[in-house]
């Protein structure tokens, strides 16, 4: 599972921090970072954040053209 | 375009169980100004245009009439909800420092096991039962007990926590016309003993922490300074009602939801990976908080093509910009995998909900709880009877029954 | 438009942000027909922005920054393999081993690379490099893995602004050096740029503005340190080139198409001019090598190294490479960036350097939380919030109407009136080391920006 969020869209509203605190992170008081490759451990409590997002701002999905090499 | 007559409608009584056709045409006014000077604004593009707009105060000691509809309370300075920016923000932030990023990530997250061994005791105790209240039973029990253990308050002081929360709640109950005096002046004194009662218990704390956020708020004060004695008392005394009272609202109102679409039920037993999502959907259909009747311009406001003047009470009803077609597709229709479903049930911009992320991870266990630990059930009379509030809107009881051979 | 919208062959030359949310949208949007997609970096579609954040600080590996997909594609790839010619007339892709691959319809998305350091023998010196790819963050976050006892950063736009930052953070020593005179000032202009300036040296970054440096040393092949054009030197183990970018266009000379340094020109339905500025019907770009009119700044052409532009062009470009003249679509979307360093949380809408003044309409720069505006001509063109990302929707919304600048007054945690705009500062892009991500080539009276002609093709 791979995580990309759109920070643009992002206002800092740390959903995602407080639902899957290893993978998303606080970076100052706003800043949001987090690790794009999801562990597996990780995938349910991401799944939350997805969807709590306010803005919407989180896509998940299988990483692209995984077939490829 | 004084529209009199629909504010009184909305928060008449009569009207609790079913407001949606009254918001509807709210939406259709986009900016309606009631014969007392407020305004209602109840489309969803208006509504979060002014949640972002910096010149709209939540502070209710900028009207120009402070006696109007739903006054602030003058005995104690306001709580951070009341407040604007910069002070807000330095109010809210100590506040979230014992409880969320940055400085405490992984709190709410923590508490997971805790909420559902709470909430599993709680059905082990509503299986023998053929006729349940689930808001006596479970709703209520449930986020007072979590949100006594994470800030400290002795789970046998709930009681007296329900009481004076009761009595500090109905003071929102205004409905325009009547005498709000008395109740106002119980409610100010529930919320004065609260205070005082968190106060002490935050002293009793000092140098003796017990690892809870009252602990956390008196012995790590952060690189700004801690919260200063009052402020303590204030920003507790919200955390501890607004920590559990909507989720009561939440989780009940999830329930009847869920009863009165036994296809969504049904969906959610045989996929409980879809439950996130189901209470977003949830917060959106049936918010917990109908309105925001705190706003007040800080300047003339131009929006939708009406002026809202400086000063005045500027109501914004939530639960009515969740129901609105120009942002949602079949939005009477409930429906838990709604895409990008960007709803207001938590508000948005500064002041949007401070317990977000822990309302949402109780409600998502209690539903599964109740799904797969009790049989299948039906609703024993539909619609229930509603709490008078129309700001705080949810069932006062919920009575559901057990269907034969579940 | 040849043939049948819906099929036929599509061949996308790039395969990164902009490629893939193409390729997306096409299918999602019915394509049906073959679809061809060319990448040079032999790597799947990843995300930038985390090389220089999460990557450098140790937190992500830089082959973990792999893009998720929306959907299945259904696509040949041909990934490691850069696209070297393009024949107009023919209608084919020329890749670099001498194949041919024929199009129908062919998308652009080509983005840029990172600007080297011009003497080649310098920048080939064991311990410099340039930041934009995941293999570069990935060679870049080893060397800080080593400890370096100091890191020379030379440009401070945002991607140098950011690798500072990273290092102070891991607490190593961090000389930047920019011809400017402050960071990011470029992109944000002078007000911004001063707090850029406060907030690194704050962070313990050793900042030299109005420098050149104009030579890197070696010892054995390895980078020992640098001369400054005010006669000073540093010490340092590793530098990063942060010169800004480069637009790939290069595989484009002599295709007859509008490209050059500057990108290759586009209408704002994402088709691409020949060099005569008529504009082909089979050719779209979409991305960071795209220049395009916007309404809302005076139809001046942009060039955008903004993630959101990439993806916003990417979706309206496949739309209308699948679409019927009628139902084709305008890329309208407010340009806006997000930048965190130093403990900031720096994000724009709009183009702030399409400005002629700048106002601070809530916070302060003491408070390191502030919202900025910026207007042109009296109207509202850009805002910059930082650490108060809550409130840029509105300013966008004013931005959106073309609402007088400077806005009123009123804000709960503003100046009080009445505001005070000042000159926004925004330098020639020629006197700073770091090139501006967002690039005005069009002509503004107040400034020295040249129309650019094509001599390429």
């Amino acid at each position: 599972m791979q995580i990309v969020v759109d920070l643009n869209r992002c206002q800092g509203y740390a959903q995602c921090v407080f639902l899957a605190p290893e993978v998303f992170e606080l970076h100052g008081e706003e800043a949001l970072m987090y690790e794009p490759t999801v562990p597996a451990d990780q995938r349910e409590r991401v799944r939350r954040a997805v969807a709590a997002c306010p803005v919407q701002a989180i896509l998940s999905g299988e990483q692209a053209v995984a077939d490829v090499r | 375009m004084a529209q009199d007559t629909l504010f009184r409608r909305i928060t008449d009584y009569a009207h609790r169980a079913d407001p949606y056709p009254l918001y509807a045409e709210l939406r259709r006014a986009k900016v309606a100004r009631q014969e007392d000077g407020s305004y209602l604004v109840g489309a969803y593009h208006e509504i979060t245009a002014l949640l972002h707009d910096p010149r709209i105060s939540s502070d209710t000691r900028e009207r120009t009439d402070p006696e109007g509809p739903f006054p602030q309370d003058s005995s104690l300075p306001p709580s951070f909800i009341g407040l604007d920016d910069p002070e807000h923000d330095r109010l809210r932030r100590l506040a979230m420092r014992p409880f969320g990023p940055p400085h405490t990530p992984g709190r709410v997250d923590a508490l997971h096991g805790d909420i559902t061994a709470i909430a599993r005791e709680l059905v082990a105790g509503l299986r023998h039962k053929d006729r349940i209240d689930l808001v006596d039973d479970f709703a209520y029990p449930l986020p007072v007990t979590v949100i006594c253990r994470l800030l400290g308050v002795p789970h046998e002081d709930v009681p007296r926590i329900h009481a004076w929360t009761t009595t500090v709640i109905t003071s929102l109950d205004i409905s325009p016309g009547e005498d709000p005096a008395r109740r106002r002046e119980a409610a100010l004194a529930a919320r004065a003993e609260m205070a005082h009662y968190l106060g002490e218990l935050a002293g009793k704390r000092r140098g003796h922490p017990t690892g809870d956020m009252l602990s956390a708020l008196v012995n790590d004060p952060g690189p700004e300074g801690a919260l200063t004695p009052l402020e303590l008392m204030i920003s507790s005394v919200l955390l501890l009602i607004a920590g559990h009272e909507t989720t009561v609202n939440l989780i009940t109102n999830g329930m009847l939801t869920l009863l009165r679409h036994p296809e969504a039920l049904a969906l959610l037993r045989d996929r409980p990976e879809l439950m996130p999502a189901a209470v977003e959907e949830l917060l959106r259909y049936e918010p917990p908080v109908h309105m925001l009747p705190q706003r007040t311009p800080l300047v003339d406001i131009e929006i939708a093509g009406a002026v809202i003047p400086r000063g005045v009470p500027l109501i914004l009803v939530l639960a009515s910009g969740n129901r609105d077609p120009l942002r949602f597709e079949d939005p009477d229709r409930f429906d838990p995998e709604r895409p990008d479903n960007r709803h207001l049930g938590f508000g948005s911009g500064i002041h949007s909900c401070f317990g977000a992320p822990l309302a949402r991870i109780e409600t998502q266990i209690a539903l599964t709880e109740l799904l797969h630990g009790l049989g299948p059930l039906r609703l024993a009379e539909d619609p229930p009877p509603y709490r008078s509030s129309p700001v705080l809107r949810g069932p006062r009881h919920l009575l559901i029954e057990r269907v034969d051979g579940g | 438009m040849s043939g049948e919208p819906r099929g036929g062959r599509i061949v996308v030359v790039g395969a990164s942000l902009a490629g893939l949310r193409a390729a997306e949208t096409l299918r999602e949007k019915g394509f049906a027909g073959e679809l061809t997609i060319v990448g040079d970096e032999a790597l799947p579609p990843y995300d930038r922005p985390p090389l220089s954040k999460q990557v450098l600080l140790g937190r992500v590996r830089a082959r973990d920054v792999g893009l998720p997909r929306r959907r299945a594609v259904d696509a040949r790839w041909r990934l490691g393999t850069p696209a070297a010619g393009l024949d107009t007339a023919g209608k084919r892709v020329l890749l670099a081993g001498g194949e041919k691959l024929p199009y129908d319809r062919l998308l652009i998305a080509t983005g840029t690379r990172a600007r080297p350091w011009p003497n080649p023998g310098e920048a080939a010196l064991d311990g410099v490099l340039t930041l934009r790819t995941a293999d570069d963050a990935s060679r870049l976050a080893g060397l800080l893995d080593a400890g370096p006892r100091r890191v020379l950063v030379i440009g401070a736009g945002f991607t140098g602004s950011e690798i500072a930052s990273a290092c102070r953070e891991r607490g190593l020593e961090v000389t930047v050096a920019e011809r400017g005179p402050a960071p990011l000032v470029g992109a944000l202009g002078g007000t911004l740029g001063a707090l850029a300036a406060a907030q690194q040296r704050a962070h313990g970054v050793d900042l030299r503005c109005g420098v050149t440096v104009t030579s890197l040393r070696g010892d054995g092949g390895r980078f020992a340190g640098a001369e400054l054009s005010d006669g000073s030197r540093v010490d340092a183990e590793v530098a990063v080139v942060a010169l800004g970018a480069v637009r790939n266009t290069e595989w484009l000379a002599g295709s007859g198409l509008a490209a050059g340094p500057r990108g290759v020109a586009c209408d704002a339905g994402c088709r691409a001019f020949d060099m005569y500025g008529i504009v082909t019907d089979d050719i779209f770009v979409a991305g960071d090598v795209a220049r395009f009119p916007h309404p809302l700044f005076e139809y001046q052409m942009l060039s955008l190294e903004h993630w959101g532009n990439a993806v916003a062009q990417a979706e309206v470009a496949a739309h209308n490479m699948v679409s019927a003249g009628p139902d084709r679509r305008p890329h309208l979307a407010v340009p806006a960036f997000w930048s965190s360093q130093f403990g900031l949380n720096i994000k724009s809408v709009g183009v702030p350097t399409f400005s002629d003044q700048v106002v601070i309409v809530q916070g302060s720069p003491q408070e390191r939380r502030l919202v900025a505006v910026y207007g042109y001509r009296g109207r509202v063109t850009a805002a910059v919030s930082v650490n108060r990302a809550k409130w840029l929707e509105h300013y966008q919304s004013l931005i959106e109407s073309g609402a007088p600048f400077p806005p009123g007054p009123g804000a709960a945690d503003g100046p009080g009136p009445p505001l005070s705009p000042v000159p926004s500062a925004v330098p020639d892009p020629a006197v700073l080391s770091h090139g501006p991500s967002v690039a005005l080539t069009g002509h503004l009276p107040d400034r020295r920006l040249a129309v650019v002609h094509h001599q390429d093709g």
